[in-house]
């Protein structure tokens, strides 16, 4: 990023530097070539995929996102407009209820010493052991009585229930490692605990919250098996139990699951795109000696 | 103890700084009465657990004078400053700024302002962000933040670094920040916790020199604590040395320099270390003389007055500094054999035994003189009886003060 910092094959011999550009075109290759039968598929007309080494789509048409979209069809299109409202809402609702829970839970289990501490800790731990399936049946009967079953609300629920504890535990480390002088000396310069909180510590961990919130949105966004057992109702349906839909018992249409698959991936990319700055940022570097 | 010694070395060093600044001072607009103390601790102590760190400290600082807190690594120095910055509480004792009794109060409400060892800066902020936290926080006007702020800037060079962050600055120019977020706060008192140990050498002297100006120049009341003698006594109008969680001693630094009160102060400040010698006070022909370790010295009756004692146990103080070749007929000391020279190129030290048993002695020689002393050789080296430390051996006390 900065200029001082010289990369690790800036002083690498050519052949160093042509082994590890190499291994990583290798790599790259390795990683994309299923996306690219993907993308391969969602241009191409016809439903059966044809096998070839080199993912070309033949015959390139739009018709698999009209097919996925309901293209022409008001009906069709107006539910799927209204199961990606459901998987946008359901994400950011459990992406903000896990930061805003965890924030303060992870800064009081990092600044300060109380009774329970240690064992509430490690009972947030234990929760982590068990997927969230393995709930899935007390889950179920729970929102069953709660009313909550084919709403987005409930399943909002389940999923800030798993991401809240793994937040909490990514944002106590985040804190840990912002040093309390920082803190200490905005109370020195006249802040109240809670404004050294707010405006010292908070801003510091910024691009740790931020990558909080996408590892929330992003679990979300991607759960399937508790959406398809919660959810029955079709216009309650998150995307990937739309797109499942697609592979049917009998006949699979690929080309549609492709241009769903695309259109699934399409906000998260552009998420981490948007995000990728808090990613990488170093922010606390430089305020304490080192 | 400390009580003791501290009424005991009389001399107040309200030694006003006499540099007058071009420009008013800002720091003399707040000034209240030159009498009180502006910042007082009185028997303050604090224990970790079981582990008691200040066993009843007492420091008065006058306004506008520059106090140096000096002593050993975890003697409690840091935690003195975050008492009096109300990071932490006393657990008896009262703490005074500017004539209000502080020593409950959050430190929002103490008007102080410090400078950490690690910086501190606020990373997500810019250097001017930095400045401006504290004024903003207490609402000050925006013309007098930006007249602030515009003030420390060139007072410290900081102008052209206003708009960067933090980790886009050097390690001297985080610290010239983090003085600037001090300065600009126009404080009470101004609180520094050994700012210098992050820097290499050659910016340490530098910004050591710059510090005192800036002191000179805002005439600022100053606690700085530091574990390092050089700046101690270079920094200080007073010297406060904290050992086991009391103060040894205070006074001018050159005073407690010159007439250390306790073996720990006499071997604290100084480099190299005073050489301590187990002796015994002889006299012959009406004069006293300290005998012990190969060393014979003669000593000053008026110094040390009624302590001289013939055959009384005494411990032995002689610096480096003051012990040097025996010249033109002048009596000798000791003879030191030497085994290592250290030539620095203004002076020399040779290392050596006056006896096979005996501690390792340090004798300071002019750079012309090293040219002719050998390891292996043996110099016959003396010291001025006025320069000679007693100290009792059981209590650790000097004699004849
Ligand atoms: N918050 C704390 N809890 C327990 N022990 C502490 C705490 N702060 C300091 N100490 C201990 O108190 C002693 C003095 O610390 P400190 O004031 O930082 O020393 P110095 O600044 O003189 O090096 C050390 O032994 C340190 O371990
Ligand atoms: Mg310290």
């Amino acid at each position: 990023m900065s200029s001082t910092e010289a990369g690790p094959t800036s002083r690498a011999s050519p052949l160093e530097r042509f082994i590890v550009n190499a291994l990583l075109i290798v790599a790259v290759v390795y990683a994309l070539y299923p996306v690219l039968w993907v993308i391969s598929l969602a241009f191409s007309s016809g439903s059966t995929p044809s096998l070839r080494a080199f993912p070309l789509p033949h015959d390139v048409t739009l018709d698999n996102f009209r097919v996925v979209t309901g293209w022409g069809d008001t009906a069709k299109s107006f539910l799927f407009a209204r199961q990606l409202m459901n998987s946008l809402v359901v994400s950011l609702a459990t992406a903000s209820m896990a930061v805003f829970i965890a924030t303060p839970t992870a800064y009081a289990l990092a600044r300060y010493e109380f009774v329970g501490k240690r064992s509430g800790m490690r009972t947030l731990l234990l929760t982590q052991m068990f997927p969230g399936v393995a709930s899935a049946v007390p889950l179920y009967l729970i929102l069953d009585t709660l009313h909550l079953l084919d709403t987005r609300s409930g399943l909002v629920l389940v999923y800030a229930a798993t991401a809240v504890p793994f937040a909490i535990f990514q944002l106590r480390g985040a804190f840990l490692a912002i040093p309390v002088d920082l803190e200490e000396a905005a109370m020195v310069d006249g802040a109240t605990r809670t404004q050294a909180f707010l405006k010292v510590a908070l801003p510091a961990a910024r691009p740790a919250i931020a990558v909080t919130a996408l590892f929330a949105f992003m679990s979300a966004w991607n759960e399937f098996i508790l959406a398809a057992t919660l959810i029955g109702r079709e216009s309650a349906f998150t995307l990937p139990v739309v797109l499942q839909s697609y592979v049917g018992e009998y006949n699979t249409s690929w080309g549609a699951f492709a241009a769903g698959a695309i259109l699934v991936s399409v906000p998260v990319m552009a998420l981490f795109y948007v995000a990728q700055k808090q990613l990488i940022s170093g922010l606390t570097s430089g305020g304490v000696k080192g | 103890m400390s009580q003791a010694l501290q009424e005991a070395s009389g001399t107040d060093s309200a030694s006003i700084k006499a540099a007058a600044p071009s420009t008013p001072s800002p720091a003399s607009l707040q000034s209240s009465g030159r009498a009180a103390p502006r910042c007082s601790v009185r028997g303050v102590t604090k224990s970790f657990g079981d582990t008691s760190i200040l066993k009843g400290v007492d420091l008065a600082i006058p306004d506008g004078s520059f106090a140096v807190l000096v002593g050993p690594s975890g003697c409690g120095k840091s935690t003195l400053l975050r008492l009096v910055a109300g990071l932490e509480e006393a657990d008896a004792g009262t703490i005074t700024l500017a004539g209000k009794d502080v020593t409950r109060l959050p430190p929002r409400d103490r008007d102080v302002a410090m400078v950490f060892q690690s910086y501190a800066l606020y990373p997500h902020l810019t250097v001017r962000g930095n400045l401006e936290f504290g004024l903003e926080l207490r609402k000050t006007p925006r013309a007098e933040i930006d007249k602030r702020v515009a003030e420390a800037a060139s007072m410290l060079g900081l102008e052209p670094l206003l708009g960067r962050l933090p980790k886009q600055l050097s390690g001297g120019q985080r610290q010239r920040v983090a003085m600037g977020r001090a300065i600009v706060r126009r404080p009470t008192i101004f609180l520094f916790d050994e700012p210098l140990s992050n820097l290499d050498a050659a910016l340490r002297a530098e910004v050591r020199v710059e510090i005192r100006r800036l002191h000179d120049r805002l005439k600022a009341t100053t606690l700085y604590v530091t574990h390092d003698q050089v700046e101690a006594m270079t920094l200080a109008d007073t010297l406060w040395v904290l050992n086991n969680g009391l103060v040894e001693q205070k006074g001018p630094p050159l005073e407690v320099y010159e007439r250390p009160r306790t073996t720990f102060v006499a071997t604290f400040l100084g480099s190299p270390r005073m050489t301590m010698l187990d002796g015994v006070i002889v006299r012959e022909k009406g004069c006293f003389y300290a005998e012990g370790g190969g060393v014979r010295a003669l000593l000053d009756d008026d110094r040390f007055g009624d302590s001289l004692v013939e055959g009384r146990n005494v411990r032995i103080g002689i610096r480096p500094h003051d012990l040097g070749l025996a010249k033109n007929g002048a009596p000798s000391v000791a003879e030191l054999k030497v085994e290592i020279v250290e030539a620095l190129g203004s002076e020399a030290f040779a290392h050596g035994w006056l006896r096979a048993s005996g501690p390792s002695v340090v004798a300071r020689l002019d750079a012309d003189e090293a040219r002719s002393v050998r390891p292996g050789s043996a110099i016959r080296v003396a010291v001025a009886p006025s320069r000679m430390h007693l100290f009792d051996p059981k209590t650790g006390l000097a004699l004849g003060l």
